[in-house]
């Protein structure tokens, strides 16, 4: 066993954890943290994004030790006193999504995306998002919540 | 799917890693950013004993300039080395095959050397490595060496690289105003190329003074298109010019056959993304 300490949605948590043990089952089993799911389990389908010192990478395809000292936030860290991200209200008002089981790693990637470019266009939307799988293919609502997040005008 | 058990240590010096290396042999394994080992040890394709995670060495991070070449720190992600300003400048190659490398979260977790260690022969590194004419530092118990790219890629997932040794930094020799473009043919986002082509060019006076060409799937490692590279010389960036340059494309190569393709279908499809990657990197 491995001791980690490290920061999840704002609170210090500490643990000892095998060392094969993957950050996204750190997250679910050790802190109960669900929101962030397992989708292919292979790195491709980005179901799992969360956020490692302010950047979206997949938890499936990150051990735990390896965010020792990190500050990680996922889904569940987003909304604030009660209030929806403005990346999760918008998926809301333009339904982007239909099961919505890559919801949680569509808008991790999404606040990412809009950290770093603002103000994207529907092509770098799209190529932003590439690691992202929707399997029931509602890519067009998703672009479009993203560009009403980002204030722009919903082209796609 | 979850690895099979192993035990871990995070050195912070390269002295400290390879001396875990020296004392246990091929039972350890090296982590980089872990973007191509993870998957392998969650199929538990590989179960080392040992991993040693590279990641807490805050040496092996960023890119210096060192008059002719670039420096780049093997455990620079992918994410950094994109945005660097000086690879942009003096290495564009780099930074346009980096725009088509996997997906933004495995960039920001991937990392420079780990990706060329790895050896992927459909990997989008080494082809720039070699068109650039790129040197590896490897550092091992009798000090540091380095081997040039022809050399550093010896087979599939296999290269210069000696098991108690690392791949610290890989030094890129500046082409300063060169022209560069990353043509690359995949069926899917994120997918491995099927071929990729990496170009650049100097041009002087509209024609082509010096070229170099890494091609990506087309043998067991990354290749240079030496027969296109030589042809191209003093020849005007012209489509008609470069498409007869480039036909000799798939000279000496040896492309593998799979779902996604024939040999010879990869043959024929790397003289078409030649032609058009030194066009592109011509700015024609």
């Amino acid at each position: 066993m491995t001791r980690i300490k490290l920061t999840v949605d704002g609170a210090s948590v500490a643990d000892d954890v095998e060392p094969r043990m993957l950050l996204v089952q750190y997250l679910r089993e050790k802190l109960g943290k669900t929101g962030t799911v397992i989708g292919c389990d292979t790195s491709n389908c980005g179901a799992c994004t969360v956020h490692v010192n302010g950047r979206s990478v997949k938890s499936c395809n990150m051990l735990a030790v390896q965010a020792d000292g990190a500050e990680v936030t996922t889904i569940e860290g987003l909304a604030k006193d009660g209030e929806l991200h403005p990346v999760q209200e918008a998926f809301r008002e333009c339904h982007g999504l239909q099961c919505g089981f890559c919801t949680p790693g569509m808008i991790m990637r999404s606040v990412d995306l809009l950290q770093e470019n603002p103000k994207p266009t529907e092509e770098e939307i799209r190529i932003g998002l590439e690691g992202n799988l929707c399997r029931c293919t509602g890519y067009h609502n998703i672009v479009r919540a993203v560009q009403h997040a980002a204030g722009g005008e919903v082209t796609a | 799917m979850i690895p099979a058990q192993f035990d871990y240590v995070a050195p912070t010096s390269v002295e400290e890693a390879l001396a875990l290396l020296a004392q246990h042999g091929d039972d350890a394994k090296i982590i980089a950013g872990g973007q191509s080992l993870l998957p392998v040890l969650r199929m538990r394709l590989n179960a080392p004993e040992l991993v040693v995670d590279l990641g807490r060495i805050d040496t092996l991070r960023g890119v210096r300039d060192d008059g002719d070449a670039l420096v780049i720190g093997a455990m620079t992600t992918h994410d950094d080395v994109s945005k660097d300003p000086m690879v942009a400048e003096h290495a564009a190659l780099v930074s346009r095959a980096m725009e088509h490398l996997a997906d933004a979260q495995v960039r920001h977790r991937g990392t420079f050397g780990g990706a060329l260690a790895h050896a992927d022969p459909a990997g989008d590194l080494g082809a720039p490595a070699m068109a650039l004419g790129a040197e590896f530092v490897i550092s091992g118990a009798g000090g540091e060496r380095r081997v040039g790219a022809d050399d550093f890629f010896e087979d599939l997932f296999t290269t210069a690289i000696g098991d108690d040794e690392i791949l610290t930094a890989v030094r890129i020799p500046k082409h300063t105003g060169w022209g560069a473009h990353y043509e690359k043919f995949v069926r899917v986002a994120h997918q491995w190329p099927i071929v990729a082509v990496a170009a650049t060019v100097r041009t002087e006076g509209g024609a082509i003074a010096e070229a170099r060409i890494g091609l990506t799937n087309m043998g067991s490692t990354p290749l240079r298109a030496r027969a296109v590279e030589a042809a191209l010389v003093g020849q005007p960036a012209t489509e008609e010019a470069v498409a007869a340059a480039a036909a000799a494309a798939a000279e000496g190569t040896n492309p593998p056959s799979d779902l996604n393709g024939d040999a010879d279908y990869r043959r024929h499809l790397a003289t078409v993304l030649t032609r058009r990657a030194v066009l592109a990197a011509a700015g024609v």
